[in-house]
């Protein structure tokens, strides 16, 4: 095979996983914060996926366009879930938090199979059968417009944390819970807020997914580990860490779906994930914590 | 022994397990194939709960992946009947041998190399989809279009090869429960059961105390996986098909994990009591739906995420706890001590 089809592949790979990695990076600030695993995360994404879906359908309004709108809708239902269910959990072990979330994950898919059913479902955008030649590069406008709105979403999350006051204090509750309380920031609210970031993230990212993917109930468990897998790879609590592993596993992907078969994709992607655990437990760019 | 095994439990609860064995081995006598087929179904969560609650409710260790020890079970056995005829009571051995060769590959590598808590669930979802993807390209063992057994005859029962009436799986998933009730107890009250429940409790407290956690948690992880195996062989000679995408799929380890949830991790009641309540509210409703004449999808497994939300919102320890104490059994039931903050 000539060499032009590899880097085709591995081109298309970055771009699907930049996709993926600002869903992990939603995964990767919730913990980093709150100190919760969103168990219900994948759900969440497919729940933004058949918001994105059905406006498509019934206005025709463009997925990328409900960008916003659809963020909003996920970043409301984070806050309310984050106050409602997960806040008087906060205390609780690890096990009991990741099964609160489990029954939410379970809910969520459940209701969405009888809401839409088991059929696969998609957009037909304008530009879906349109590319970009580059030279020997074929870039396929989907992917590479997805691409770019998750760098976008990406990079303003990064100046939100770095430049605004909230993000600062959110930052300040990450780095120490005891000080943020001393200064006399609600930390409660920030934890809302937090969460609703991270949803609203995960939300953009599903409005951006339907242009790669056809949207089904079981997705959501699927992408729940893959944004594991990608947060784990990348370092938990690391936000660049979360694009580098998204990146890194949607190129593994990619190329290892032409290489074997495309059924077969998702086994590369675990065994990263069992390297990274036995060999760097904290991730590529995580900080080691001792307990 | 008879002694070792009464020895601590209360006379009333004693006389109410003895009550309730009577009552489950009378059942064919007197039920319908749906009913025997919905108890079948109770008494097999209840046997893989218990086979999960010696990982996480003895020994703290949260597997989220056992379906993968349901599934190499079942295609093991399966496999070794359907291409040599290997009858299932020789299978089975071979089957739990696989289960806990991999278990033990599972919990090497993760005690070794200190993947603990939620890590150590994300590795075991991750094997469980390894193995689903990995068998599914696997075409002797039929791949994603299925391993089918030949189907069974109802007209004789024959046990040596495990093909016959709804009531003769009864009768051998009973005894499977059964004995792995008592298997459990008596762990409990071993040394490694004392080791395990410090190990929960706290495993630095507990290798402070001399305790090779390493070894103990292994011994968890190889009984738990062979014992669970020996259920996904039932469910091979059970149902006679097998699909990768069915009996390795990651709903089917969430399932099993709720009815030890549900009745009280670390209890030895709660995965029977989980199982039982579970199965008849879920059954329940079906047969309400159906007289609604409403066909929906899904609408089980939300009924069975409410269930998980209310109780672990509500009755973080299970129903058990609370219920062994209305039943004026206090908590000396047996149990291995369901209280404290975990």
């Amino acid at each position: 095979m000539p060499v032009e089809i590899y880097l085709n592949v591995a081109v298309s790979g970055l771009l699907t996983g930049l996709v993926y990695g600002l869903m992990a990076l939603g995964l990767s600030v919730i913990f980093g914060v709150v100190r919760v695993v969103n168990f219900a995360h994948g759900e969440m994404m497919s729940i933004a996926m058949y918001l994105a879906v059905a406006l498509f359908a019934a206005y025709g309004l463009d997925p990328l366009a409900m960008l916003v709108p659809i963020a909003a809708v996920l970043f409301a239902l984070g806050y309310v879930m984050q106050r409602g269910l997960i806040n008087p959990f906060i205390n609780r072990p690890e096990h009991s938090q990741f099964m609160l979330l489990l029954a939410v994950a379970l809910i969520m898919v459940n209701a969405l199979l009888i809401a839409f059913g088991p059929d696969a479902r998609g957009v037909q955008t304008s530009y879906a059968f349109w590319s970009f030649a580059l030279g020997w590069l074929i870039v396929d406008a989907n992917k590479a417009f997805a691409g770019l709105a998750a760098v976008a979403v990406a990079g303003s999350l990064f100046a939100f944390f770095r430049y605004t006051l909230v993000g600062k204090a959110i930052r300040a509750c990450a780095d120490n819970y005891a000080g943020a309380l001393v200064v006399g920031l609600d930390v409660k609210r920030l934890y809302a807020l937090t969460f609703a970031i991270g949803s609203a993230c995960v939300g953009a990212t599903g409005s951006m997914m339907v242009l790669l993917v056809d949207v089904t109930p079981p997705l959501g468990p699927a992408y729940t580990l893959l944004a594991f897998v990608i947060v784990i790879t990348g370092g938990l609590g690391s936000m660049p860490g979360a694009l580098l592993g998204g990146v890194l596993i949607g190129v593994t992907e990619a190329l290892g779906g032409l290489m074997f078969t495309p059924s077969a994709k998702s086994m590369f992607t675990f065994a990263i994930l069992v390297l990274v655990l036995l060999f760097r437990p904290q991730g590529i760019l995580g900080k080691r914590v001792e307990p | 022994m008879i002694a070792r095994l009464t020895d601590g439990v209360p006379q009333r609860g004693l006389k109410l397990l003895a009550g309730l064995a009577l009552a489950l081995l009378a059942v064919p006598f007197a039920a319908g194939d749906y009913l025997i087929t919905v108890l079948i179904g109770v008494l097999y969560s209840a046997y893989v709960g218990q086979a999960w609650n010696i990982m996480m409710g003895f020994a703290g260790q949260l597997s989220l992946g056992h379906a993968l020890y349901v599934g190499i079970g079942a295609y093991a056995s399966a496999a070794l009947f359907v291409h040599f005829g290997v009858s299932p009571w020789l299978g089975l051995w071979a089957a739990m041998a696989c289960s806990a060769a991999v278990g033990g590959l599972i919990g090497f590598l993760a005690f070794r190399f200190g993947v603990a808590g939620v890590y150590f669930a994300i590795l075991t979802i991750a094997f469980a989809e390894f193995a689903r993807i990995g068998f599914d390209h696997w075409s002797w063992l039929g791949g994603s279009g299925g391993l089918f057994l030949p189907v069974a005859n109802y007209t004789h029962n024959d046990i040596l090869t495990l093909r016959g009436s709804p009531s003769m799986f009864y009768y051998v998933m009973l005894a499977m429960t059964a004995a792995a009730f008592v298997l459990c107890h008596l762990l409990l009250r071993s040394r490694i059961g004392y080791y395990w429940l410090a190990i929960r409790e706290s495993p630095d407290a507990a290798q402070a105390l001399g305790i090779d956690i390493f070894r103990a948690k292994m011994v968890a992880v190889l009984i738990s996986a062979a014992m669970t195996s020996l259920g996904g062989v039932l469910f091979a000679f059970y149902y006679n098909n097998l699909f990768p995408e069915q009996i390795f799929h990651i709903s089917r380890s969430i399932e099993l994990i709720l009815g030890p949830i549900i009745g009280g991790i670390g209890t030895l009641v709660g995965p029977i009591i989980g199982a039982f309540l579970l199965t008849t509210l879920a059954e329940t409703l079906s047969e309400i739906m159906r007289g609604l004449g409403v066909d929906l999808p899904g609408i089980k497994q939300v009924f069975y995420g409410f269930c998980l939300l209310l109780v672990v919102m509500f009755l973080p320890d299970g129903v058990w706890p609370p219920l062994s104490r209305w039943l004026g059994l206090g908590r000396g039931d047996g149990e291995g001590g369901h209280e404290g903050s975990r």
